[in-house]
């Protein structure tokens, strides 16, 4: 599979004036392949959100190098091209939103980029079904709800048809229905419209749906696996100041405790369908 | 006798609201309902959580138990006062120092030189002495775990975690009879999520003061609540003990909320028609109810 997002050896450290640098990322040697859902995990100043942000040339390396398709994020000439690859989503959807009618916040990275008008309008509208949000496109986002505002939001980057979309905690400031929402789209974007997903998130419950998990302590990539392979991991997620999903701690629990069920359980149905031949 | 059966003794509801209503943009066009006829009775030394979809009104709720907003109809009390009486209306601001409300991410609003000077902020607006303030500060960091190490340190040097935690000692060093949490943890990964509530338990029981707080996680409100109040389209839709109000599964999934998955999962073992208890909410209580049909069914593990 090709390697979309490809970063090696990469360092990043925060500058000080007068003080020692931060060292916030420590020889990182990670890739994103094209068409795959990856779920990032990590606790708060693990590094994640610093990772993610170089994944656009954000912030570029201090050492090593990262390559988005190829190009260098480092090459000062590639740069629009790179942001227009891979599209970011931030926590606060308040804080995305520019525009006082939804459809022309969708329009606006597209205006900036000097897009033909009727393309703007194809692609806005386009990507406002692709949210499920083109019924409201001529509301006015204050008035909707976070799920929704995030939504468009998502809307904004995939107008500008990206490759990749990278997501950080797009949830966190949600209520359960916007979070479900939230999700539901981002997985159809990857499943449907074959778009790399990086979805940086608190929540393991979401990190469940991804293909691949990628766990990120102190500045390193320290486990990478299937959500399975990851959350089956229950006493070392634990360590790293991480969770697991409540279904994969009760069936661990009881495994401890000498009941035969599995061990690698991580959805609801399956916890349901282990624990009736259990009881049977 | 400790602090929290001593004011279960008075009977009095430490925040009760009667028919309480507030409209945003009355008189206009777009008048709307934030919360519409609220009656509630909060006994003291109670650990509530609060839930409800974005809009459902909780936080329009919230901030009128301390009066920073004013009701379009009803009424408020707290500790048996009515808050917008004209008598006790001008001494609107000791109600802020007896409920003391966290905002959401409440770290963006610290603004001092030093930890200290921040949480003695609020103590200092009391009038209170240099030494009062000075043990309320220790004893209010001493709750969220901060190290005296921190007092002198610049909060904007801090982590989020720890600048959310300076900013919860802040509220706490007045010493509220009612402490509001407005969605403590969002943001935070489970670990720092795990340690702001347990610290939030802690001061509650030690403290037997009362506490509200407000969460999107059903889990966390499963783990630490002892009643929960559900908010829908502004209207109160239940407010009754964790384990009744969780096994509105469907009501609850209905109203864009939802419930903890293990709860989820004893839903579906016990439409299967197995015997599992209907008061499963937190994974303690999933594993103590599956070992406990394990051993009567006799055989399969240890248990």
């Amino acid at each position: 599979m090709k390697d979309l997002i490809l970063a090696e050896h990469l360092h990043f450290e925060y500058v000080r004036e007068e003080e020692e640098n931060i060292l916030v990322l420590n020889d990182i040697d990670v890739s994103i392949h094209q068409g795959e859902f990856v779920a990032i995990l990590g606790h708060n100043g693990s590094g994640k959100s610093t990772l993610a942000k170089h994944f656009n040339a954000v912030l570029l390396p201090t050492s090593g190098r990262v390559l988005v398709d190829g190009v260098d994020t480092a090459d000062q000439e590639h740069l629009f091209d790179i942001r227009q690859k891979v599209g970011m989503v931030f926590q606060n959807p308040d804080n995305q939103i520019v525009a006082t009618i939804v459809e022309e916040d969708v329009a606006f990275a597209l205006e900036n980029l000097g897009v033909e008008p009727e393309e703007i309008r194809r692609r806005v509208d386009e990507a406002l079904k692709t949210v499920d949000m083109y019924e409201f496109k001529e509301h006015a986002p204050h008035q909707l709800s976070g799920g929704q505002k995030q939504r468009i939001a998502i809307a904004g980057v995939i107008a500008m048809r990206p490759e990749c979309v990278v997501l950080d905690e797009p949830t966190a400031m949600l209520d359960p229905k916007g979070r479900r929402e939230v999700l539901r789209t981002v997985m159809e974007l990857n499943r449907d419209y074959g778009t790399t997903v990086a979805l940086i998130t608190h929540y393991m419950d979401e990190a469940v749906h991804a293909d691949r998990v990628i766990v990120v302590d102190h500045g390193d990539v320290v486990i990478t696996g299937t959500p399975r392979e990851i959350f089956s991991q229950v006493e070392k997620m634990k360590e790293l100041g991480l969770d697991v999903p409540q279904v994969t701690e009760l069936c661990y629990r009881l495994k401890q405790e000498g009941a035969p069920v599995p061990d690698d359980v991580i959805t609801e149905d399956e916890c349901t369908a282990a624990l009736e031949q259990l009881l049977a | 006798m400790t602090g929290k059966e001593e004011r279960l003794r008075t009977n009095v509801a430490i925040i009760k609201t009667e028919h309480l209503s507030h409209l945003y943009s009355a008189g206009t066009p777009f008048e709307k309902a934030a919360i519409e006829d609220v009656s509630v009775e909060i006994e003291p030394g109670e650990f509530i959580g609060v839930i409800g979809h974005t809009g459902s009104g909780k936080s329009t709720l919230i901030q009128h138990f301390n009066g920073l907003l004013q009701p379009t109809s009803g009424k408020i009390y707290v500790d048996g006062k009515d808050i917008w009486d004209e008598k006790n209306k001008k001494n609107i601001r000791d109600v802020r120092f007896q409920v003391g409300l966290v905002f959401q991410y409440p770290e963006y609003q610290l603004f001092e030189e030093t930890v200290y000077k921040d949480i003695a902020f609020g103590p200092g607006n009391m009038g209170l002495s240099k030494e009062e303030i000075h043990t309320r500060v220790m004893e209010a960091m001493d709750f969220v775990g901060l190290k005296g190490k921190y007092a002198e340190k610049s909060p904007f040097d801090l982590s989020g975690g720890q600048k959310r935690r300076v900013a919860i000692a802040g509220v706490i060093a007045m010493r509220p009879k009612v402490l509001i949490l407005d969605e403590p943890t969002a943001g935070l990964d489970p670990k720092g999520r795990d340690k702001i509530l347990g610290q939030i338990r802690e001061y509650h029981q030690q403290t037997g003061s009362t506490v509200l707080l407000v969460s999107h996680s059903m889990e966390d409100i499963a783990k630490y609540a002892e009643k929960v109040l559900v908010m829908n389209h502004a209207k109160v839709f239940d407010y009754d003990t964790v384990e009744r109000v969780f096994s509105k599964n469907e009501e609850l999934t209905r109203m864009g909320l939802s419930v903890p998955q293990v709860s989820k999962v004893f839903h579906q073992l016990r439409a299967a028609g197995y015997p599992v208890s209907e008061n499963v909410y937190t994974v303690d209580q999933a594993e103590a109810d599956i070992l406990r049909l394990l051993k009567a069914k006799g055989g399969a593990g240890r248990a």
